[in-house]
């Protein structure tokens, strides 16, 4: 942590990768929360949960755009999954049907597993790609599945040292 | 040595629900006419079960009261699973997400000139090359998912709103449509079936008291029974059939309703896969969806919220008491959408919902209780 660029031109001189931050714990310890932003849900293919690809202003300093898309396309695929209409989902019915849904109370649906599998790929994504970033992503279902929330941190060090694209987001 | 009392979620949750067993249970607050389903079908099927089964398990089969009791038993767990579980409640935005859309709302309306009331809060999305209008929602403020709406009587949007039923005291939405299909049309089944061997029963009886000289009374039971499954008959599988030509549809009631797909100039349902198959199995054997209200997680303090609106202290102290008024809902049915016209959200104060009035004048920032609650575990000193 001593070994933290300390003003914001330092900082964007180095490839997106802030040492301080390279500890989930830490950066909610030893960064201020600067901003939120917020990746909208995309109805275009109808009602299954899907997020917008388009890649936000306000992260255009703090991280590559394709690290973001792929983040943002894999979510999309494991929704996909979970929500996905077929032989599997006919079959987990018709059985909870016959049971009276009490099956449900001793197995897990699919749509859960797959939830757990999203929240360990967002665990796993945050330690590796945006908390080194000063980033953090909220799991989608704490917000209702209807934005994925990535919260900006700023070093707490710097103060009034605002690297520009972060904080004063007023629109496009 | 005292205990540490755990606030769970669902005593923070804004809207008008009550929860029961630790907030497994998720019903409406009006649950009059859910007691009055429940006394007509363990009731009737008492009656039933006592008076008729016998006899007809001794002179026509013992299946008959078997296939009654698995009936009865599927048709209550499906009552329950529709009453008792989450329609698909869309939590409300917190702060920070209020704001961003505001923002964003303000950036594409532009300079609004004073006194002039600003544009509508409308989204058009393109689905399936059909442009659909997504409404803000000044309650929750979000805009509404498609297909979602919002129940003025659970004060909840509510994805994939169906109706709000009384009889079975909670909304119809995304998560129980299928449990409520599923209700009806057994309970469809359980009525037809107790009214047809009734009247086997009724006809039995005067048949043999005509072969054996025996006189014995029809008993009353069995005309209260025929009474009240004549009367369920009409209504409960009018209904099921009109479910049933939603889901090969692939339409909501509150859509079929506000008649957002008929007509000429309206938009073509795109949610509908135009195969009456795909739209039954897409409704019915869809993937279970899991509820997004987070009801039994613990209340934890929030020390990083940076928001500052002091209102949202006051305002979540008020949601936690339950509101005494009730809105008492008269009709049936009630599809409900909260939409406010294009009512500027400082107009108004009244807070008071009626079902029958689709014009809402909540201000959004004073009464929203939409707030991130701090310091809720209450932790006794020892």
């Amino acid at each position: 942590m001593s070994s933290a660029p300390r003003t914001a031109t330092e900082r964007t001189k180095l490839p997106y990768c802030h040492e301080s931050f390279h500890n989930l714990q830490e950066l909610r310890h030893s960064a201020s929360l600067a901003n939120k932003v917020f990746i909208q849900r995309d109805y275009t293919d109808g009602t299954v949960c899907k997020f917008q690809t388009k890649f936000p202003s306000e992260l255009e300093s703090r991280i590559e755009r394709t690290l973001f898309e792929d983040t943002v396309k894999m979510l999309n695929n494991y929704y996909a999954e979970a929500e996905k209409i077929g032989g599997q989902s006919y079959l987990e019915g018709c059985l909870a049907c016959l049971t009276i849904y009490l099956i449900f109370l001793c197995i897990e649906t699919r749509y859960e597993k797959v939830l757990k599998k999203i929240s360990r790929y967002i665990q796993e994504q945050n330690e590796k790609v945006y908390a080194p970033r000063g980033l953090l992503i909220t799991d989608p279902i704490e917000r209702g599945m209807r934005v994925i929330e990535i919260s900006v941190y700023e070093d707490r060090g710097s103060s009034g040292s605002s690297s520009g694209s972060s904080t004063t987001s007023s629109g496009r | 040595m005292i205990t540490r009392k755990v606030t769970r979620k669902w005593e923070k949750l804004p809207g008008k629900n009550t929860f029961c067993c630790d907030g497994r249970v998720m019903m409406a607050r009006q649950k009059g006419v859910f007691y009055l389903t429940l006394f007509l079908i363990i009731g009737t099927c008492s009656l039933f079960f006592a008076f008729e089964c016998p006899y007809l398990a001794v002179h026509l089969s013992p299946a008959i009261p078997v296939f009654a009791v698995l009936l009865f038993v599927f048709v209550m767990a499906m009552l329950l699973r529709t009453s008792f579980s989450d329609p698909g409640v869309l939590p409300r935005a917190l702060p920070e997400e209020a704001n961003f859309i505001e923002m964003e709302i303000e950036a594409a309306n532009g300079n609004v000139l004073a006194g002039q009331r600003p544009p509508p809060r409308i989204k058009n999305v393109q689905i399936n090359n059909q442009i659909v209008k997504l409404k803000y929602c000044y309650t929750c403020k979000i805009f509404r998912p498609p297909r979602a709406s919002h129940c003025s009587i659970c004060d909840n949007c509510v994805d994939r709103f169906d109706h709000h039923c009384p009889w079975v005291g909670n909304c119809v939405g995304k998560r129980n449509y299928r449990y409520f299909y599923l209700f009806t049309l057994s309970l469809s089944l359980l009525t037809i079936y107790i009214f047809a061997f009734d009247i086997v029963h009724v006809v039995l009886r005067e048949y043999r008291n005509f072969f054996e000289h025996v006189v014995s009374l029809t008993p009353h039971c069995t005309v209260l029974e025929v009474l009240v499954c004549f009367f369920t008959l009409w209504s409960v599988v009018g209904l099921t059939g009109f479910h049933t030509y939603l889901i090969s549809l692939n339409q909501t009631t509150n859509e079929d309703i506000k008649g957002s797909w008929s007509g000429k100039n309206r938009v073509q349902n795109p949610y509908s896969h135009k195969n009456i198959i795909e739209n039954c199995c897409e409704v019915l054997c869809g993937p279970t969806y899991p509820s997004v209200l987070d009801r039994r997680g613990v209340m934890l303090e929030d020390s990083t919220s940076p928001t500052s609106s002091d209102a949202s202290a006051a305002s979540t102290h008020k949601s936690s008491n339950p509101v005494s008024q009730t809105t008492k809902s008269s009709a049936p049915l009630i599809p409900n959408e909260h939409t406010p016209d294009e009512a500027k959200p400082s107009i108004g104060a009244g807070t008071q919902k009626s079902t029958s009035s689709p014009k809402e004048e909540k201000p959004p920032s004073p009464t929203s209780p939409n707030a991130v609650a701090p310091a809720v575990i209450k932790e006794s000193a020892h």
